[in-house]
């Protein structure tokens, strides 16, 4: 492979483990989904040059960046990749301009032509008027757009960007989202997008990688891993529930109690059943007649949050399952913790694939 | 918290009024010129401003390598460097003879392959003062490396900076209010330096009688002329302070 | 903790010596008379002495003990400029013996002191170390170029009384530094990093094998004269005067004058 970024690689850092292989093509968005302490800032780090490898190869556009094998390693500051942080670390004595100008200046670059091209990319990312700022003078969208524009400014061929708006508030987030996505769509080589956040890494990124502890969960398209999420995380990162178990035909057994009848294609064995929070229907008592809905069984309501339109149910029972229903449904049912209730789910609404990949 | 710190101001304070009570003011001009002050006082502020350019150019890198690496024995190494903080000076400037001096197991080379003698010359002064004021500044500039965010170094390395550019324009700048401190220390404590100025670098005007060595040496023989060296010697310092304070350490490079 | 920092002892000292102009008051002179008339003396005395009298003194407070068998010599052994300061500060002591006039006048006109009798009288002695690497012979080769030469400064008794040599020799000498007292000259001799040092000769004879005696012709020698008195303050005037008497008697002398003292 030649173009873009090839990973295959274990890192060591303290007692933990990553071990990955993927790769991503120039101008590709990858957002790199995980919760924390699964290792995506060890990722970003090894790409960086901040942690070496203990084993396998980080290879860009056919340059080995580290090679456990040959014994390649190329100095973070040898390296064409540039990192946007968590906190940006923008440097707090040098005013934007200079943080901006700093990659050029760094690599040899007289001190006009480099803040020339730095001023340049400011006027790019609209920053000019903030020019003389020290960072402690910004807000905090302000700063990860220097601090972007500084990543960018060393005219990288890899990206790399670590929870870039988890520094920011919600309304600011939306903003500065928009705008990044922009960014990345202009940058031509590979970026890696490190979030904890579905929805950031559904509008940002082309494909989602996910991690825990140390290793690949998922790969896929955002529309991929949404639908049939591969693991809990993913999928209360997503909002579904999710159930591993093993099918039989039409019944698939949950080993902690409990199955379902799901439509049946003639499948054995290892499966993941994922149901949409707002197909589950709640009644509080048991349907008396035949029903369409082929899955019912008892539970007890245990917490009830407010979403913005509707009020998400948790609910114990075998299975515990996540139901979204509407306030006037809480008013009417005396829905309240501990409240007994049936709970149904219409086996065309269970989407039923393989634990593998989907 | 206050009577404490009250009691503090009082204990710091207090010998000084004494000082500044029993100053002969009448006759001071008289006293000063038959002392020949500027001559001594010349020689302290050349000979602690020297030092402390020098105790930046050695003390920094030090700290630096006690602050940011890991070898075995850097804890021996950073008790070492330390050492002349409590060390009596007058035993440090016996050590600075022995090592420098003529007969030195250093200074023996010295003198037979350069011909170079330190002891009773300014440049002893120097070493002298050096030795017992260098350790401030770098215990003040590795304190400062190593409560510094290691991140910002990270993030000049990622963007293209070697090592040396990352130390010259983020990691100093970053710790230049601790430098200054560590600097302003330790030009503080060469300038008040005697013990080891007159055990190795001798006594002569002119050549190596700092303004401690001058005060020292008037308490012999006119009390009065002692006190008016000594509140020379604390007007210019506080001078000197007072002026770099409000320069350097109230600026914040941050804003 | 007898000793106090120099700098206050001297603000204090010159604070009595300005109250004491005022009123000079001059008992009756008694010292050496009355050290016969007063047989059986007890007690402790406390001596103070110049740090070059410590090896004789030391000596001499031991015959003493041994002579009154009930009293005991306490010895603080400090520059004679110091210790006049700290007893006009009103130390309790019973005896001074100075290194010059000077340091027994501070005493004595500030009232602690009747009067003082001369005792010793110390000349000075050319001390190099031991090799000699500059082959000195005598004062004239202190004049020449190139010599490392230690001296104490002028304002102390060696700086004068070598200042004096060289004035009788006619010679001008430029030493490479000018110590604060005698012992700190002959470290820097002992340490080999001075080619010389003029001392006093009981500090070469103190010395022993670390530093050689170069002799100054008597011609252009100079000395300074040692004072003793019994202190007025004394707590035990009896052994005090007994001591000095002791002191200026025959068998004070040859410790003294083993030591590499003259009589006064």
């Amino acid at each position: 492979m030649t173009g873009g970024l090839a990973v295959d690689a274990t890192v060591r850092r303290g007692g933990f483990l990553l071990g990955l292989a993927f790769a991503v093509a120039p101008g590709e968005v990858l957002g790199v989904l995980g919760p924390n302490g699964a290792g995506k800032t060890t990722l970003l780090r090894a790409l960086a040059g901040l942690t070496p490898v203990s084993s396998g190869h980080l290879t860009l556009d056919g340059v080995a960046l580290d090679d456990a094998s040959t014994g390649a390693f190329l100095e973070p500051s040898q390296r064409p990749v540039g990192l946007v942080f968590q906190n940006y670390r923008l440097f707090p004595h040098l005013s934007v301009l200079e943080n901006v100008a700093f990659a050029q200046r760094s690599r040899g670059r007289g001190r006009a032509p480099a803040r020339a091209a730095a001023a340049t990319w400011l006027e790019t990312f609209g920053l000019t008027e903030l020019a003389e700022r020290k960072p402690a003078a910004l807000s905090g969208g302000q700063a990860q757009r220097v601090a972007l524009a500084r990543a960018l400014a060393g005219e990288p061929g890899l990206l790399l960007l670590d929870e870039p708006l988890s520094a920011l508030d919600a309304r600011t987030r939306l903003e500065v989202q928009s705008e990044l996505r922009r960014h990345l769509a202009d940058f031509a080589g590979p970026s890696l997008l490190v979030t904890h956040d579905p929805l950031e890494a559904l509008v940002l990124a082309d494909r989602l990688l996910v991690i825990e502890e140390g290793a690949v969960v998922q790969q896929g398209t955002p529309a991929e891993v949404a639908r049939r999420p591969a693991t809990d995380y993913v999928a209360r990162l997503v909002g579904l529930n999710l159930y591993a178990g093993s099918v039989d035909g039409e019944r698939v057994s949950l080993p902690g109690g409990g199955g379902f009848v799901v439509p049946d294609h003639g499948r054995r064995g290892e499966v993941l059943v994922a149901v949409r929070p707002s197909s589950v229907v709640v009644s509080n008592q048991a349907p008396a007649g035949p029903t369409s809905a082929r899955n019912t069984w008892p539970g007890t309501v245990t917490g009830l949050t407010m979403l913005t339109d509707r009020v998400r149910l948790d609910i114990e029972g075998a299975p515990p399952v996540l139901a979204d229903v509407t306030p006037a449904s809480v008013a009417e049912l005396s829905l309240a913790p501990g409240a007994a209730v049936w709970v149904s789910v219409k086996a065309t609404d269970l989407d039923v694939y393989g634990s593998g990949q989907p | 918290m206050l009577a404490p710190a009250l009691v503090g101001v009082a204990f710091l304070v207090l010998p000084l009024v004494g000082l500044l009570l029993r100053t002969p003011w009448s006759s001071m001009a008289r006293i000063l010129v038959a002392a020949d002050v500027t001559q001594a006082l010349r020689l302290s502020l050349w000979t602690a401003s020297v030092a402390t350019v020098v105790s930046v150019l050695l003390g920094v890198p030090l700290a630096w390598l006690l602050a940011r690496s890991q070898f075995p024995g850097i804890a021996l190494l950073r008790a070492l460097v330390t050492l002349p903080l409590v060390l009596p000076p007058v035993v440090g400037g016996v050590a600075l003879l022995l090592a420098f001096g003529r007969k030195g197991f250093v200074g023996q080379y010295l003198d037979q392959w350069f011909g170079i003698t330190l002891p009773f010359s300014t440049a002893a002064v120097i070493i002298a003062e050096t030795f017992v004021a260098m350790p401030f500044l770098i215990v003040t500039v590795e304190g400062a490396l190593r409560s510094a965010d290691q991140g910002y170094d990270e993030a000049a390395a990622t963007l293209g900076a070697s090592r040396m550019t990352v130390f010259r324009r983020v990691t100093l700048p970053l710790i230049a209010p601790s430098l200054v401190a560590g600097g302003v220390l330790c030009w503080a404590r060469a300038l008040g330096e005697f013990g080891a100025t007159i055990a190795f670098a001798g006594n002569f005007p002119g050549r190596t009688q700092t303004m401690p060595l001058a005060v020292y040496l008037a308490l012999e023989s006119d009390p009065d002329a002692a006190i008016a060296l000594s509140v020379v010697l604390l007007v210019v310092s506080v001078i000197v302070l007072v002026g770099l304070r409000d320069r350097w350490l109230r600026a914040s490079p941050f804003r | 903790m007898r000793r106090t920092a120099p700098a206050f002892a001297l603000i204090a000292a010159a604070v009595l010596a300005l109250a004491a102009c005022g009123s000079s008051s001059t008992p009756a002179a008694t010292t050496g008379a009355g050290a016969s008339s007063a047989p059986s003396i007890t007690g402790t005395i406390t001596v103070f002495a110049a740090s070059s009298l410590k090896e004789a003194f030391t000596a001499i407070g031991q015959q003493f003990e041994a002579a009154h068998p009930g009293v005991k010599v306490v010895f603080n052994f400090a520059a004679s400029s110091d210790l006049a300061t700290q007893i006009t500060q009103g130390a309790p002591a019973d005896v001074f013996a100075s290194a010059s006039g000077k340091n027994m006048t501070q005493v004595t006109t500030a009232g602690y002191a009747a009067a003082s009798t001369p005792f010793v009288k110390n000349t000075m002695e050319i001390a190099a170390p031991p090799a000699n690497p500059f082959k000195v012979t005598g004062v004239a080769d202190l004049a020449k170029t190139g010599i490392k030469l230690a001296l104490c400064q002028p304002q102390v008794p060696c700086g004068s009384t070598a200042a004096a040599v060289f004035t009788n020799a006619k010679l001008t000498v430029h030493p490479v530094t000018l110590e604060a007292d005698v012992k700190s000259v002959l470290a820097k001799v002992e340490l080999g990093e001075a080619d010389a040092g003029v001392v006093y000769v009981t500090d070469v004879r103190a010395a022993g094998s670390k530093v050689v005696g170069i002799p100054i012709a008597d011609g252009v020698n100079a000395s300074t004269t040692y004072p003793i008195a019994a202190l007025t303050k004394s707590t035990n005037s009896a052994a005090a005067q007994a001591f000095v008497a002791y002191v200026l008697s025959a068998g004070g002398s040859t410790v003294l004058t083993a030591d590499g003292f003259a009589k006064p």
